[in-house]
């Protein structure tokens, strides 16, 4: 017998202290993963009001008083516009929601209030994923569903005493056994395919490509070493100097920045193929319309048009990631005949860089009408001039141009494409520049090329009569490394601590989990759920479809949810189950014990029945009789061999 | 077809009567079984459903698939926990009741011995107003003391017990009625005053006269203690009356209770005095006999006379 482990609670109202320590703490991990996007100001004034309230709570155990409520709600709301300059929105509502939620500890005072706070804590995870729906995140997040768990069910009575980390595992067990249902729903709850309410705000490019681009622009780029985009080649990959992704083509300079004009109205530019190369691209989100194609692409994908320069652009912006497969030229021509407009690629804004130009002018004298010696000229003297490779070069001023060449020297891809373009408008060689991607870090073990927004670049192309426009990249000539090892091998001691040799290649294989986690979760959109079935012949999975797979699957969940939750465990009788085994033996034999017969009877009229075996099934059912009514439990070594004996009983046929 | 209807309409007449079934009461011992544990969502579990739809929506309107995810593990776990409800009950086995004894009018003690193979937590028992909780470690059988209230003498039915449970996250309430069929055996209420029983004429003189003896201890007032033994001056500087103790008399006078002595009055009320004599007597650990229409009861003496007695009262008709 054992006593109760405990009576009913005193009062409802009262909460215990490890329902609130559970509480403290699932608030505290909301808070944490919030904090990537709260100001840190801000988080470490709500991490202090949490621990000062669960001091508060251990010292005093009261209540907060009520005057200090209000202002503090006040105040948070203060906080939140004045930080963002509105309450809605993902930002702001996301500080309000976590502030709201640590601002409800002050007053948990019943079951009621923690069952509220926990269910909030709950939506206020899901609203972290909103930022950043990576793997890690969504690992961490899941894990923060442990002590909301833990919280709720620390509220029920009586419950056996445990650890505070050991009440966590029980939400781990629960969770793992959701798992499944939860995985089947997540492929088949229907997607939408449009939004239901407001589209996700076309918010500004947080990094990324821009569609103009001025000396010093790239720097927050180069630095942001998330994934840009993930190629995976149709047959073997380019070598690592043909790894040039277009993305913009510039042609229009106003003396500060290079932008590009989208024209929608005029035809690709004519395209000679020689050698060409099939890949797919998985784009993660831009909000840009832009898609980068490796050199020169040869059409556009579904959805999406080829502008004149050989630009892409999709029909709305990436707000999600996106994949796509091209068909690129790696060896060709483009516009091998003179361009119409000429004009348009010398231009250059009057009144800038006067000594650049005067450069330009002065080879075009030298070497008369030998373009390929112009260009040569330029790229010696990046690389002979004295002209240094950095993240962090010095400010520029009005003729920016000027002083890059001829004073500062030193800067990135941005200041030698700009350089370069502006040196051959000067000399009367058409020029553009292209910003793109250069470079990547291919896998080896997924067979894909992983492009960082590090690896932004900007080079150029200048028309040479006979073979079209023709990629130079003046960053090359400085540092060759740039382009056959990459941005990170560029700026080698430049870069923060954590992109260092081996961690940066930790990070690049860890990229393998990253890509299947960015294609098989956060990719699977409407279109691929429409495709889930196409291995069993399916081709267009519909709602109705899904629907109806969802409810299915549901039902087959809970019909095995159900066998475990109605399975009884009987307790084991090894001699009854033995005993049972005897009786399947006799009954092939056409032996069938009555329901009125006990083992005695039974065991006789087999004997009778079976005259070659009667000494054995006598024995056996003396045996079985001693082992049964003899003892309360059976010694083990008896039971042992009558199990045996069992086994080996054989009947043999008589012959008569 | 007909035999179709047929056949539907005997399912559903043995499905009505196994539900008419579970109001009989039964005999102990009851197992929780599937078909009596219902379960419905409570109200927090509703306001859970809200916000994971609130959730759902949320992620599919701003195609998060991480988020997405979450909530489906949430509303899975959510889900999970209904059939943890469920199995928290299914298989708990109510073994016996002990009931204690108590006069009309005052709580009855239930000990309830619950049985289980697993352990089972957060298992609530509600009788009436008041709930119990108990947690079963798995080992064994588990006691939980509960109280009923009685109001007259004599044999009442248990009343129905509601054994539930919110377990594990107070998403969904499981809950199972038990009735089991066992009375419970409710002793008069003794009256509050009136005379002392009558002794036989020798055994009190004796008795007076070994009651004449020096007091030795001061006990509390008992109702029909006799005036002239009230110590007044030491219950002066009590909250109650004080009574000198007399040295117990060396042969214990033996009282002969008798229905018949008590003619001319109400049948409760001749209840109600037999049983506050034997009370009485019972206090005093008296040797006593106690005769009543059909059932005499021989002298005795000791809490498991007192016992018979009280029960004997209480059963009369």
């Amino acid at each position: 017998m054992n006593p109760p482990h405990a009576a009913a609670k005193p009062s409802p109202a009262a909460i215990d202290t490890r329902v609130f320590d559970l509480l403290a703490l699932t608030m505290a991990l909301v808070l944490a993963v919030h904090a990537p996007h709260l100001p840190a100001w801000l988080t470490a004034a709500m991490a202090a009001l949490l621990g000062w309230r669960c001091w508060q709570q251990r010292r005093r155990s009261g209540k907060v008083a009520s005057w200090l409520k209000l202002p503090l709600l006040a105040m948070l709301v203060g906080i939140v516009i004045a930080q963002y300059g509105n309450l809605f929105g993902k930002e702001p509502g996301s500080a309000l929601a976590v502030g709201l939620l640590v601002l409800k500890l002050l007053e948990t005072g019943s079951a009621r209030d923690v069952r509220v706070g926990t269910s909030f804590a709950c939506f206020a995870l899901m609203a972290a994923l909103l930022f950043d729906q990576g793997m890690l995140a969504t690992i961490t997040v899941a894990l923060g569903l442990l002590p909301a768990l833990a919280t709720l069910r620390a509220l029920e009575p009586a419950q056996s005493p445990v650890s505070l980390p050991r009440a966590l595992l029980p939400g781990l067990g629960l969770s793992a056994a959701a798992l499944p249902l939860a995985l089947l729903a997540f492929l088949l709850v229907p997607r939408l395919s449009s939004p239901l309410w407001g589209a996700p705000s076309a918010e500004l490019a947080r990094s990324g490509l821009s569609d103009s681009m001025s000396p010093g622009g790239f720097t927050d780029l180069l630095v942001d070493d998330s994934p840009a985009m993930r190629v995976s080649f149709d047959g073997p990959a380019p070598t690592a100097e043909q790894r040039y992704f277009r993305a913009f083509v510039m042609s229009h300079y106003d003396g500060v920045s290079w932008t590009y004009r989208d024209r929608t109205r005029q035809p690709p530019a004519a395209l000679q193929v020689e050698q060409s190369l099939h890949y797919q691209i998985h784009l993660l989100p831009t909000q840009r319309r832009v898609l980068p194609a490796l050199d020169v692409p040869i059409d556009a994908p579904e959805g999406a048009g080829m502008r004149r320069d050989r630009v892409i652009m999709a029909g709305k912006r990436v707000n999600d990631a996106l994949t796509y497969s091209l068909s690129s030229a790696v060896r060709y021509r483009l516009e091998p005949e003179a361009p119409r407009q000429q004009r348009r690629w010398l231009e250059l804004p009057p009144g800038f860089n006067p000594r650049t130009i005067e450069q330009g002018r002065q080879w075009r004298r030298q070497y008369g009408n030998d373009d390929n010696a112009i260009v040569r000229a330029a790229l010696t003297q990046f690389h002979d001039g004295g002209f240094r490779y950095t993240l962090s070069p010095a400010p520029l001023g009005r003729n920016a141009m000027d002083d890059f060449l001829f004073d500062t020297r030193e800067g990135f891809c941005e200041h030698y494409s700009s350089a370069f373009t502006v040196l051959m408008r000067a000399a009367g060689i058409p020029a553009r520049v292209v910003t793109g991607y250069q470079g990547g870090y291919w896998n080896t073990i997924g067979n894909y090329l992983l492009v960082r927004n590090s690896d932004a670049h900007a080079w150029s192309e200048v028309w040479l009569a006979g073979r079209g426009w023709v990629r130079v990249d003046p960053t090359g000539a400085v540092r060759p490394e740039r382009v056959t090892q990459g941005a990170a091998a560029a700026a080698s001691g430049q870069l923060p601590w954590y992109r260092n040799d081996w961690l940066q290649g930790w990070r690049n294989r860890w990229d393998l989990v990253n890509r299947w986690w960015d294609k098989g979760v956060v990719g699977f959109d409407a279109l691929r759920q429409r495709g889930l079935l196409t291995p069993f012949g399916i081709r267009d999975t519909d709602t109705r479809m899904l629907g109806w797979l969802l409810t299915i699957s549901c039902g087959v969940f809970m019909a095995i949810g159900l066998a475990w939750a109605l399975r009884r465990r009987q307790p084991r009788d090894p001699l009854h189950d033995a005993w049972q085994a005897l009786q399947r033996k006799l009954a092939r034999k056409g032996l069938v014990r009555r329901t009125a017969e006990g083992p005695r009877h039974f065991l006789q009229r087999a004997a009778r029945a079976l005259p070659p075996q009667r000494d054995e099934l006598t024995r056996l059912m003396n045996v079985y009789l001693e082992l049964r009514y003899a003892h309360d439990e059976p010694p083990d070594e008896s039971l042992r061999r009558f199990q045996r004996a069992v086994k080996d009983f054989r009947i043999t046929n008589v012959v008569k | 077809m007909p035999g179709l209807l047929r056949q539907l309409r005997e399912q559903i007449g043995r499905r009505l009567r196994v539900f008419a079934r579970q109001r009989q009461p039964e005999n102990l011992p009851i197992e929780l079984h599937r078909r009596r544990i219902y379960i419905v969502p409570t109200g927090f579990g509703l306001g859970f459903a809200i916000l994971l739809l609130t959730m759902l929506a949320g992620a599919l309107n701003y195609t998060n698939n991480a988020a997405l995810l979450l909530t489906c593990l949430l509303g899975a776990a959510s889900a999970a926990s209904m059939l943890v409800a469920f199995r928290n009950l299914d298989g708990l086995c109510l073994r016996h009741i002990h009931a204690g004894h108590a006069i009309a009018g005052q709580p009855l003690e239930l000990t309830l011995e619950l049985g289980s193979e697993r352990v089972r937590q957060a298992i609530r028992i509600d009788l009436g107003q008041q709930t119990l909780a108990v947690a079963l470690d798995g080992q064994g059988s588990t006691r939980a003391t509960l109280h009923v209230a009685t109001e007259r003498r004599g044999w009442q039915p248990l009343p129905r017990l509601r054994v539930w449970t919110t377990w594990p996250l107070g998403l969904f309430r499981a809950w199972s009625w038990l009735h089991p069929r066992q009375s419970i055996l409710v002793w008069p209420r003794p009256e509050t005053g009136g005379p002392p029983p009558q002794a036989p004429a020798a055994d009190a003189k004796q008795a007076r006269i070994r009651h004449g003896d020096e007091a030795s201890t001061l006990r509390d007032y008992r109702v029909g203690d006799p005036q002239r033994h009230v110590a007044w001056k030491a219950s002066a500087r009590h909250d109650n009356l004080l009574v000198k103790d007399f040295e117990q008399p060396a042969r214990q006078p033996q009282w002969q209770l008798d229905w018949r002595q008590l003619d001319g009055m109400d049948r409760e009320a001749r209840i109600a005095r037999l049983a506050r004599w034997v009370e009485e007597a019972q206090a005093r650990q008296g040797h006593y006999s106690l005769w009543l229409p059909d059932r005499p009861i021989p002298a005795g003496s000791g809490s498991r006379h007192y016992v018979r007695c009280m029960n004997a009262l209480a059963e009369l008709p």
